[in-house]
């Protein structure tokens, strides 16, 4: 009696500290400005994951949970940061549309509040019949992961590695520093500096605008006197 | 800890990972938020199947790490692509690869 009330003690405590590192990391990870740092806390929560996965006895997922995702995936990510060289100038949120922010918000609460309104209301209203074949075995997961996997869902499997094939050879391809297969004249080198803009022409901006730059008022009255007036003539019916 | 304990945190962390592939324009930061997102999914797979005592959810996660790992590898490949040519490109930029 004690011992369960015990364990299922810790058991909460674990939870509570592996949600925190799961929620804390996934903020961090969308609203951090460096990127280094997001990649970071996209580690921090892949590891509260893998916790939780300990928790729910599928050990062999959390194992490939740290060596694919943290071991492999985030290692991809900061070689391809440090590779770059990609500093944080990326402004944190697109400034150019202002309804932009507050929309992105409201769709994501609202698609969150969906998924928990589904989660509280579901989780007492399961339905199906358990099944008999694909049981969990809680002290050997592994091998009943194995029987099913190379059972049930052998097709599956197979076809995975054609799909990993298919990804390296892509990954391959588009890397490659110049091929057939990308046509790089779709991405145009950054263009140089623009000249700066000659000056505009101000009789143009005379005829355009109806209004005279006094630069130039100044120069007529010094040469002649008469001519500022006639062009005021001329302009002002317009 | 209950089920809904983990869903909670599993749709907290999906809505978290929404947000920042909504917001950000930085295709690696938008790239990670996906990963988040996945792995929302993934413990939300693993508990339900512990809830169920059914091994598929964890199967459904193996395919699901399989298939990331794959996309990870074609979406950097494209990422550096494009970045090779152009440094500051963002999400909004990458709207020059439609034919």
């Amino acid at each position: 009696m004690l011992a369960a009330t015990f364990s299922f003690n810790i058991e909460k405590l674990v939870w509570v500290i592996a949600a925190t590192i799961c929620l804390t990391g996934s903020l961090g990870t969308v609203a951090l400005r460096n990127t280094v740092h997001n990649a970071l806390s996209l580690v921090a929560t892949l590891f509260g994951v893998a916790i939780m996965f300990v928790l729910q006895q599928a050990y062999f997922l959390a194992a490939i949970q740290v060596i694919v995702y943290a071991g492999a995936i985030v290692i991809l990510f900061l070689f391809v940061i440090m590779l770059l060289g990609i500093d944080s100038r990326d402004d944190l949120y697109p400034d150019h549309r202002p309804w932009y922010l507050p929309l992105a918000a409201v769709v994501a609460v609202s698609v969150g509040l969906m998924v928990i309104a589904a989660a509280l209301v579901g989780v007492t209203q399961v339905t199906g019949a358990r099944s008999q074949l694909a049981s969990l075995k809680p002290d050997d997961d592994i091998a009943r992961l194995g029987e099913v996997l190379f059972t049930n869902h052998v097709y599956a499997f197979e076809i995975t590695a054609v799909l990993l094939t298919i990804a390296v050879v892509g990954a391959v391809v588009l890397v490659r520093k110049a091929g057939p297969a990308i046509d790089l004249d779709e991405f145009p080198l950054p263009e140089p500096e623009p000249e700066p803009e000659p000056e505009p022409d101000y009789d143009d901006e005379v005829d355009e605008f109806g209004d005279e730059p006094t630069v130039e008022v100044d120069d007529d009255v010094e040469a002649e006197v008469d001519a500022p007036t006639v062009e005021a003539e001329e302009v002002t019916p317009r | 800890m209950s089920q809904t304990g983990y869903l909670v945190v599993s749709a907290l962390m999906f809505t978290i990972g929404t947000f920042g592939v909504l917001i950000r324009r930085n295709p690696l930061v938008i790239f990670m938020s996906l990963e988040l997102m996945l792995n929302a999914v993934n413990l939300s797979f693993v508990s339900f199947s512990s809830s169920l005592d059914d091994v598929g959810g964890q199967i459904a996660v193996f395919f699901v790490l399989v298939v990331a790992a794959a996309e990870v590898v074609v979406g950097l490949g494209i990422i550096v692509a494009v970045l090779r040519r152009r440094q500051d490109a963002t999400a909004d930029d990458l709207s020059m690869m439609r034919g």
